[in-house]
This record gives structure tokens, C-alpha cells and sequence, in this order.
């Protein structure tokens, strides 16, 4: 089966998380939709590595899901931090990044 | 939006009889197209059923079950993909590690919150939709208009089967990267800790001293201890007050945390003058900005419970 | 260091043209010149430093410093006399300054001939004022403060003529400006004295200008500034280099000695207490200028250019200040004008070169005995008149004030040229080497000395003669002994100073004449005859003072005056010259610049730091601070990118 269905697939993916960054305001939903283009990512790493017949892909793959472990360990530390002084997980409350 | 949740949540009971066999089928034939196409015409809306569902439900909790049901979709097509090793990571790692983390967190800052809908950004999401959309197109039309050869298998790549092919790679080729990503992992431990940590700069009061002060505030009717909830009540739970022996609901048996969240019953509901039918607690009568309490307080609840 | 100045010596010694004798290093009783300024500059760090303990004895310790000073002047003096003509001058180095870049700058005197007759001067007359000082300032409760003053003067003066080099003189020539400012203002309680020692100050800041020029000058030409290096090479250098650093040294001097055009400041100094306008503003201070044309005989000589500017500069102030003395009421005032007046002839004199310049420095001693001898004079006139010194409130003091008057008389007869009275040898020598040089030097000369007899005789008449016009309750008082003494020292040196310092202690000519050089002139005309017609003049003007003042009773409300006189009054226009060409331009030239920095630079500026701002706070909406916001730019940068990719085919 050609990769291409996954392709698009990882595509679809990949905005629908997109989209939850940019539409949801609870830290922890934008968080998850995160995890969910580095999925849409790694799904096109192993249909890619797959139809090259190689291993790398995999390899990559992997590493992003170490990485992707580490990210939330670190995220949801700070999240919780944020939520213990500010009483609240909206990313918009926190935008002292600003005049 | 309640119909998508429903057929999320009974895509995600579905999926659990599925993966397996056909997981396996899969990888059994790898060269045959049939097997692969259906499975992943079935579970490629899936997963993207998952995926709005993230975006589009308005708790958080629904959000994160909706994602367990993609990434389970993910790795049968893992599997699919000749990736076993990865499919299994994929399950035990996200799904399993990943995701309860997320829940963990999810429990702490407020499970019944919801969030609102109103867009506070003026013209973030019609920006927001138009980017998506076009993002869409774009790598959608790329991908189409590749061609792409048939996938070249992984029969020469792993002779000896997945696993070892990987291992050869990681304790190989990338073990240096390998290591790294070790350090990468007890470095974000280390970091997640120092960032949760919360100097005590007072004693904790034992319970002797907590017994002691209450003596000496002279509130002896609470000296043996706040009422435990729903004790006395018709409910036993503990968002329901407890019943004072003369009938009146006690509000402190509540948690404070539960009130200040929005979580917990009416008062008055219980008392025995009241209104005894409407038990119809309003679950989005709070939102998050209000909803949790300190883990400090959450800790005496704790203690309380003990006593209790 | 001894085999430069023996290289120098022997290139000095080239220069037999203007006399240049070989410095050698001082040794045995010159070693101590030093002393010289260390006695007063010890005396004002005593008293300046001491504050209110050395109140009591401030006045004593300040007399005595300077006394001492003189005692040392007079020691070396007589060391002086016992050497040969030429074998007089004595170099002391007493440190090096600094020495940078090939510019050496020892910290050494010169003790010659010329600065010997200057420090004697300056000791001398300065030790009798101090002492007259304790007299006047006995009432101010800021005495010892003044004493202070009067040491630092005198010890800055003396570095000024002792120095061996122009920037060591330097230091000297601002010690002197300092001082002579801090003494114009000593009664600051006035505003007029304030704003007086504010003109003095910057006035002279306009000459010292010029000296840093001439300074910077010899840096260049010549690399060093020491005098003996510059007197030695002055013949290697082009004469435009010269004459420029001879007017430049010019400016100075103007500058310093209230020379036209830098003229206006002293009349207005006589705010000062009296002694200070006899010392600094009569016989010492203001005739540095003189002093550093005569020191620089040797550039002088090589660029005529120069010398004629000098000789020009000294007529016309000769001229200015003789007809402002004949106007002014106020008797200070009047002095002043004659000190103008009379510096001015010794400029003309220094203007002369060889033939004139010692004529320049003897017309400068007898001239620092007669005029401090007046002033001192009209201090004391002033002490018993309650500090009026308006002349037409005079009249009649001669009866009052009998030792005054006599010592008066004695500076007037001399200031006017009667022999054998010292003014008459000095100057008589000036209006014959005027006319040598050129008749109309020497009509402006004669001239000058015929006005200089009518308003003398005008002051002489008006504070001592004529009907009493004073009207205070007690009558006028002789002033104490310890002014008097003074007064009466003076009035002897007026009297006996010409002659003296002509034939009794040997020809004060030939005293010079191993610094300055000498040059014999011939008369166009027989002396007798030259003679006779100086003191025809002067007579003429005397006459002509008694019969407008003499005879007639003098009014005690200030007449109209011929035009003449109102510009006299008025300082022939000094400051409205000034300040119609100086201070409004000036001020019109600040303000436009303040206004082109307000309005052009400011409004660059702050026009681009507003543009830069406004743009800021519309970028600044970009900056939401929304996380979600900058996810969306991201995202949209995502697929940018991806389109530039795909646009430019990259793999």
C-alpha cells in the first residue's frame, strides 16, 4: 500500500493538533494537542521508513517519543506551578509577555 | 457536540477488541494490501474522530480519552507499518505512561472544570481556521502530488526481525544520541522536581498541636475532629454535606477544595426544611479560573479524612 | 642638565646683539632664591589654611612673610652687585615638571638683573603696603582673610618674574589673575564689586588666550618653552612665526595691563580695598605686561611687525587713559586713568626694542613708587573721609590731612615730570627715545604728558586745595602712623627714586643692559631743546588745570561736559563698544545656537526617537503576550515556509 494515505493521514493529524494550540485555551489541552503533532509527525517518520525499507525512520521516531516523554514531564511541572500560584491553566492568563 | 463524544467514546470500546488480531494479521502479511487497507480505512477516522475530539470537547478529561483513542489507533498502525517494536512503545509509553501522567495533572488542577468557548482573542480563530485550512491544503496537496513509490518493506532492512534491527541502530549507529536522550530524561526528572518543589517554611502542625489549638480556641464542638461528609446524609459522598445531629447540614464536613471548584452539592439542598427533591448539582456553574484549591489545604482534607 | 644650558650658553652667547649674557647655575647664596616666593606662599598657606585661629596675628604673619621676602630680595641684591656686569643671571632648577613627548619642562628660576629690579620692586613696595594694610583693614573682620590674599599675590608675582620659562610664568600670570580677582571682590557684599572681579577675571581671560597661544607658538617652533631654549633658536625661526608670537604675547600683556583694547576692566577694579588697587592695580600686577614684552626682547627684536603693534597698542592707551583720568570725579578712578596712561608709555617704551626697553622698566619702577605712593594716598584720604571718594565732596584737605597731602604732592610732582622729581628722569627718557624712533611717537608721548599734568594737577586741586565741599559732622582725620610711615617712605622713593636709580646706585641703564641689550638713538633734535619743550608742556597743562580748577570754585553737581568729557566719563565707550560688538553678538550667536540645538539637533533626535516610539506601540499590538497568538504566527510561518520551499524546489 502506497504510504501516501498515511501521508495525509499524518497531514490531518498534524492541523488537528495545530488547531487545538491555536483554539484551546486550557494549558493542558494545548499541551496534548502537542503530543498529538509530535504523533502526526512520527506516523509519517515510520510510513516514510517503511517504504525506503529502512530502519532510521523508526529510530527517529522513537527518539521524538523519548523526547516527547521528557517534554511532558517538564510541561506539566510547569504547568502545575503556574496553576499553584495563578489559580488557573489558561495559556492566555499567563501573558505577562507583553506591555 | 454530545454525539461526538459518544461515538469517540464508543470508538475507543471498539478499538480494544480490534487491535490485536489484526495487528497481527498485519504483520503476518505484510505484502498483501487488502488486510492493510482495511484495517486502515477503519482505523484512520479513528483516529481522527480522536483527534477533534481533543480539539473540539469542552472537558478536559473527555479531551484526553479522545487522545488515548489516537494514539492506540497510532500504534496498530505501527503495527501495520512493520514498526512492532515502536506500536508497543506506543502503547506502553504514551498511552500508558504519558497519558496517566496527563490525567494525574488533569485530576489535580480540576477534573470537572470545562472550559468556555467564548474566544477572548479577537480574530484568533477565523485566523486560527484559516491557517489550519490552509496548512491542510497545502501539505495535503504536496503529498498527493507526490508520487510515491510502493513501500520497499522491511524484509532486507531487519533480516532478523524488528526488535534486533533497532537495537543494532540505537546501541550502534546512534548510541551516542541514545545517550543523550538518557541524560535529556533524568535531566527533565530532575527538572520536573525542582520546579514542583515547595519549600516548607513552616512546621506542619502534628496532630497533637492541631487537637491542642482547637482546645484552646475554645471550639470544642470541632475538637474531636471536623464531621466527615455524607456521613449522615443520603448520599454517601463526599460532596455531600454531613448531617448535623439536629438535622442541619454541616458545611464544613465539605471539602474546602471541592467547594472552591464548584464540585460540591448545595448546602441547602440537604437541610431537611429545604427543597428534598432538586438534586440536580450545576456542573458548569464554576470555571477553572475559580476551580482547585492549594495541595496544602488538599492535605488537610487528607488528615481530616484520617481522623474521621 | 649642566650640559644643556652649556650648549645653551654658548649659542646665547651668539647673541651679543641684545646683550644676552650667559645664565649660569646658581650656587652658594642664589641656591636660596627659592626663599624668595616661599616666604609669602608659606604666609597665605598659614593664613588661608589657618581659618579663624590666626585671626589675631593674621596681619602680622602676612607683613612679615612679605617682609622677609624682601629682606632675601635685598640680600641677593646686594650678592648681585658684587658679581661682574654680565655674569648676573643664575639659573635654579629646582625640579622637573614633566617631560612628555620630547617636551621637557623644568620648574627653574631665572634671577638677572631684570627680575632682581622686579623683585625688589614688588617686595619692597608690597611689604610697605602690607603695612599700610594693617592701618586700613583695621575695622574689616575679614583681615586676616585679606592678608591672605595680599601673600598668595605677592608670592605668585614673584614665581611670574622669576620663572625661566613661559609656562612656569604661567602659573605665576594666573596666581597673579586669581588673586587680583579674589581681591577686586574681597567686599562681595557689594554687587558692584562682584561683577567687577567677574569683568577683571574674564578680561583677562582674553589675554591669558593669547599667552597659551604664544605658549603652544613656541611648542611648535621652537619645542620647548624654557627661555633659554627659545631666546637661543629665536634667530633659526621664520619671522612669521615671530611676529605671530609676538602678538600673541602682546594679547597677554593687554590682557594683564589693561592695554586697549583689553582696557575696560581696571577702572572698574578700583572696587577693591585701596591698598589692592596700589598694589596689584597700580605698581606691580598690572605692569606684568611689560615685563613679559621686555623678557621677550629677544623675539621682539627679530619680528618689527610685532614691536610696532606694541608701540601702537601703548600710544593709543597712553592717549585713552589720560583722557578718562581728566573726567572721572571718582579719585580711584582718576589714578586709574594714569595708569593706563602711564603703562602705556611704558609700552611704548618696550615697543622701541633695545632703545626703549629699559627705559620701559625704569619708567616702571618709579612709576610703582609714585603711583602707589597716590593711591596709598587716596586710600588714606578716603580712611579719614569715610570712604568718599567722590572729589567734587573734597576740597581743602591740606589742612586736615597735612601728611597726605605732603607725600601726595610729592607722587604728583613726580607722575607730572618735574625735576628732578623721579617721574621726570624716567619719563623724559621715553619721550626722547619716542621721538628717535619717530615723530609721531613722539607728539603722542609729549602729549600725553601734557594731559597727564592737567589731570593730576586737576586731582591735586580738587582733593586738597579750594573751598571745603565736605559736609560730615567731624572733621576730616590724619590717618595713623602705620599708614603714614608708609606713605612717607613712598613719598621719599617718588622724590629720590629717578636720580637714584640713575646716578646714585649706578645707571639703572647699564644695570639692564646685559638683559634688555642697548642701543643709542640720536635725537632729531638737541636734548636742551627737547627738554624744554617737555616741561613746557607740562607746565601748559598744569596752567590749564588752574585756571579751570584753581580759580574758579568747583561745582559740587557733576557739569555737562563737552562731548569729550561724557566719553571720558564713559570710558570712551569701552564696555558699550563691547557690548554693542562682544556681548550682543555673542548672546544673539548663543541663543540661535540654542535655539538651532533645541529646535534642528534636538528635533532630530527626538523627532526619531518620537517616529521610532509610535511605530513601537503599533508593532507593540503585535505583542499580545497570548501564547496562542504566537502559535498562530508560528504556524502561518510553518506554511510560508513550506510554500518558499516549494517555490524555490528545494528537495
Amino acid at each position: 500500500m502506497s504510504p501516501t494515505p498515511y501521508l495525509v493521514l499524518s497531514v490531518i493529524l498534524f492541523t488537528i493538533g495545530g488547531a487545538g494550540v491555536l483554539l484551546r485555551r486550557n494549558a493542558l489541552v494545548a499541551f496534548m494537542s502537542v503530543e498529538l503533532m509530535l504523533n502526526a509527525a512520527n506516523l509519517a517518520f515510520v510510513a516514510f521508513a517503511r517504504m525506503h525499507g529502512n530502519l532510521d525512520g523508526q529510530i527517529v521516531a522513537f527518539f521524538v517519543m523519548v523526547v516527547a516523554a521528557a517534554e511532558v514531564v517538564v510541561g506539566l511541572a510547569i504547568i502545575v506551578t503556574i496553576f499553584r500560584t495563578r489559580r488557573s491553566a489558561s495559556v492566555d492568563d499567563a501573558s505577562l509577555l507583553k506591555l | 457536540m454530545t454525539s461526538v463524544l459518544s461515538s469517540v467514546t464508543g470508538g475507543s470500546a471498539a478499538m480494544a477488541d480490534w487491535a490485536v488480531p489484526l495487528a497481527a494479521g498485519a504483520t503476518e502479511s505484510s505484502g498483501g494490501s487488502t488486510g492493510e487497507q482495511v484495517v486502515f480505512w477503519v482505523m484512520a477516522p479513528l483516529a481522527v474522530l480522536g483527534a477533534l475530539g481533543l480539539v473540539l470537547s469542552r472537558k478536559v478529561v473527555h479531551g484526553a480519552l479522545s487522545l488515548a483513542v489516537t494514539m492506540i489507533s497510532l500504534a496498530v498502525f505501527y503495527l501495520v507499518l512493520e514498526a512492532p517494536f515502536l506500536g508497543v512503545v506506543q502503547v506502553v509509553v504514551y498511552t500508558g505512561a504519558i497519558m496517566m501522567l496527563f490525567l494525574f495533572v488533569i485530576m489535580l488542577v480540576g477534573v470537572d472544570a470545562s472550559d468556555s468557548r467564548v474566544e477572548t482573542i479577537r480574530g484568533q480563530r477565523a485566523a486560527a481556521v484559516l491557517a489550519v485550512l490552509g496548512v491542510v491544503v497545502l501539505l495535503t496537496a504536496v503529498t498527493g502530488r507526490a508520487t510515491l513509490p510502493d513501500p520497499a518493506g522491511m524484509e532486507q532492512a531487519a533480516p532478523d526481525g524488528n526488535v534486533p534491527a533497532i537495537a543494532d541502530l540505537i546501541f550502534g549507529t546512534y548510541v551516542w544520541a541514545f545517550e543523550v536522550i538518557a541524560a535529556l530524561l533524568i535531566t527533565a526528572a530532575v527538572g520536573a522536581m525542582a520546579l514542583t518543589h515547595r519549600e516548607q517554611i513552616f512546621a506542619r502542625p502534628t496532630q497533637r498541636e492541631q487537637a491542642e489549638r482547637r482546645f484552646r480556641e475554645g471550639r470544642p464542638e470541632d475538637a474531636a475532629g471536623l464531621p466527615v461528609p455524607g456521613v449522615y446524609a443520603r448520599h454517601n459522598a463526599v460532596d455531600t454535606p454531613a448531617l448535623l445531629p439536629d438535622g442541619t447540614p454541616s458545611e464544613a464536613s465539605i471539602s474546602r477544595v471541592l467547594v472552591a471548584r464548584g464540585a460540591a452539592r448545595s448546602v441547602d439542598e440537604f437541610s431537611l426544611s429545604g427543597p428534598a427533591g432538586t438534586d440536580a448539582p450545576d456542573e458548569t456553574s464554576g470555571d477553572d479560573a475559580e476551580a482547585g484549591d492549594d495541595a496544602s489545604e488538599a492535605g488537610d482534607d487528607t488528615a481530616k479524612g484520617g481522623r474521621g | 642638565m649642566i650640559s644643556t644650558y652649556s650648549t645653551l650658553a654658548t649659542a646665547v652667547s651668539t647673541q651679543a646683539e641684545h646683550g644676552g649674557q650667559v645664565a649660569v647655575e646658581a650656587t652658594g647664596i642664589y641656591s636660596w632664591t627659592w626663599l624668595l616666593i616661599a616666604f609669602p606662599l608659606l604666609g597665605a598657606a598659614v593664613l588661608l589654611l589657618g581659618g579663624r585661629r590666626t585671626d589675631r596675628i593674621g596681619h602680622l604673619v602676612g607683613t612679615v612673610a612679605s617682609s622677609l621676602s624682601f629682606v632675601m630680595g635685598v640680600v641677593l641684591f646686594v650678592a648681585m652687585l658684587g658679581e661682574g656686569d654680565a655674569e648676573r643671571a643664575f639659573t635654579l632648577d629646582l625640579w622637573e615638571w614633566f617631560n612628555a613627548g620630547g617636551y621637557q619642562v623644568e620648574v627653574s628660576l631665572l634671577l638677572d638683573q631684570l627680575s632682581m629690579a622686579f623683585v625688589l620692586l614688588i617686595t619692597g613696595v608690597g611689604s610697605l603696603i602690607h603695612v599700610y594694610s594693617i592701618g586700613y583693614m583695621e575695622h574689616d573682620e575679614r583681615r586676616r582673610r585679606f592678608f591672605g590674599y595680599l601673600n598668595l599675590f605677592v608670592a605668585a608675582m614673584l614665581l611670574l618674574v622669576l620663572a625661566a620659562d613661559y609656562l612656569i610664568l604661567f602659573i605665576g600670570w594666573e596666581g597673579v589673575g586669581l588673586a587680583s580677582y579674589l581681591l577686586i571682590g574681597f567686599w562681595q557684599h557689594k554687587p558692584s564689586a562682584a561683577v567687577a572681579a567677574k569683568k577683571a577675571f574674564v578680561v583677562n581671560r582674553v589675554g591669558d588666550m593669547g599667552m597659551v597661544l604664544a605658549v603652544a607658538s613656541m611648542l611648535a617652533v621652537f619645542g620647548s618653552s624654557s627661555y633659554s631654549l627659545v631666546f637661543a633658536n629665536a634667530e633659526n625661526a621664520s619671522t612669521g612665526w615671530l611676529t605671530a608670537i609676538g602678538l600673541f604675547l602682546l594679547l597677554a600683556a593687554c590682557g594683564k595691563s589693561a592695554q586697549f583694547p583689553l582696557q575696560s576692566w581696571l577702572l572698574d577694579a578700583m572696587e577693591g580695598p585701596t591698598p589692592v588697587s596700589a598694589l596689584i592695580h597700580a605698581a606691580t600686577m598690572v605692569t606684568a605686561g611689560v615685563y613679559l614684552v621686555v623678557r621677550s626682547a629677544a623675539i621682539y627684536d627679530l619680528a618689527p611687525d610685532a614691536r610696532t603693534a606694541v608701540v601702537i597698542v601703548g600710544a593709543i592707551t597712553l592717549l585713552m587713559g589720560a583722557i578718562i583720568g581728566c573726567a572721572k570725579d571718582d579719585i580711584k578712578k582718576a589714578l586709574a586713568g594714569s595708569t593706563m596712561s602711564q603703562i602705556g608709555y611704558m609700552m611704548l617704551a618696550a615697543g622701541l626694542g633695545p632703545a626703549g626697553y629699559a627705559f620701559a622698566i625704569f619708567h616702571l619702577l618709579t612709576h610703582g613708587f609714585f603711583k602707589a605712593n597716590m593711591f596709598l594716598g587716596a586710600g588714606s584720604v578716603m580712611h579719614g573721609m569715610n570712604d568718599e571718594v567722590d572729589m567734587r565732596k573734597f576740597g581743602g584737605l591740606r589742612v586736615a590731612m597735612p601728611v597726605t597731602f605732603a607725600t601726595f604732592a610729592m607722587g604728583y610732582l613726580a607722575i607730572i615730570g618735574i625735576p628732578p622729581f623721579a617721574g621726570y628722569f624716567s619719563k623724559d627718557r621715553i619721550i626722547e627715545a619716542a621721538f628717535a624712533e619717530n615723530w609721531v611717537y613722539g607728539i603722542c608721548a609729549l602729549l600725553g604728558a601734557g594731559i597727564t599734568a592737567f589731570y593730576m594737577t586737576r586731582v591735586m586741586l580738587m582733593t586738597f586745595f579750594g573751598a571745603r565741599r565736605w559736609k560730615q559732622s567731624e572733621p576730616p582725620h590724619e590717618s595713623p602712623s602705620v599708614m603714614t610711615v608708609p606713605l612717607v617712605v613712598l613719598a621719599v622713593l617718588s622724590v629720590v627714586g629717578g636720580a637714584g636709580l640713575l646716578y646714585l646706585t649706578g645707571d639703572i641703564v647699564q644695570w639692564l643692559a646685559p638683559v634688555t641689550g642697548e642701543a643709542h638713538h640720536d635725537l632729531p633734535m638737541p636734548l636742551a631743546l627737547l627738554v624744554t619743550l617737555t616741561l613746557l608742556t607740562v607746565l601748559a597743562g598744569v596752567a590749564v588745570a588752574w585756571g579751570m580748577y584753581g580759580r574758579k570754585a568747583i561745582r559740587e553737581d557733576v557739569p555737562a561736559g563737552n562731548p569729550l568729557t561724557v566719553a571720558a566719563r564713559r570710558d570712551l565707550y569701552g564696555d558699550a563698544f563691547n557690548e554693542a560688538v562682544l556681548m550682543r553678538p555673542g548672546q544673539y550667536l548663543t541663543r540661535s545656537l540654542v535655539y538651532v540645538e533645541n529646535r534642528g539637533v534636538d528635533g532630530a533626535v527626538v523627532g526619531t526617537a518620537t517616529a521610532v516610539g509610535g511605530l513601537s506601540s503599533r508593532l507593540r499590538r503585535w505583542q499580545t503576550g497570548f501564547v496562542r497568538s504566537y502559535a498562530l504566527t508560528m504556524f502561518a510561518g510553518v506554511g510560508f515556509v513550506v510554500v518558499a520551499m516549494l517555490l524555490v524546489r528545494l528537495p
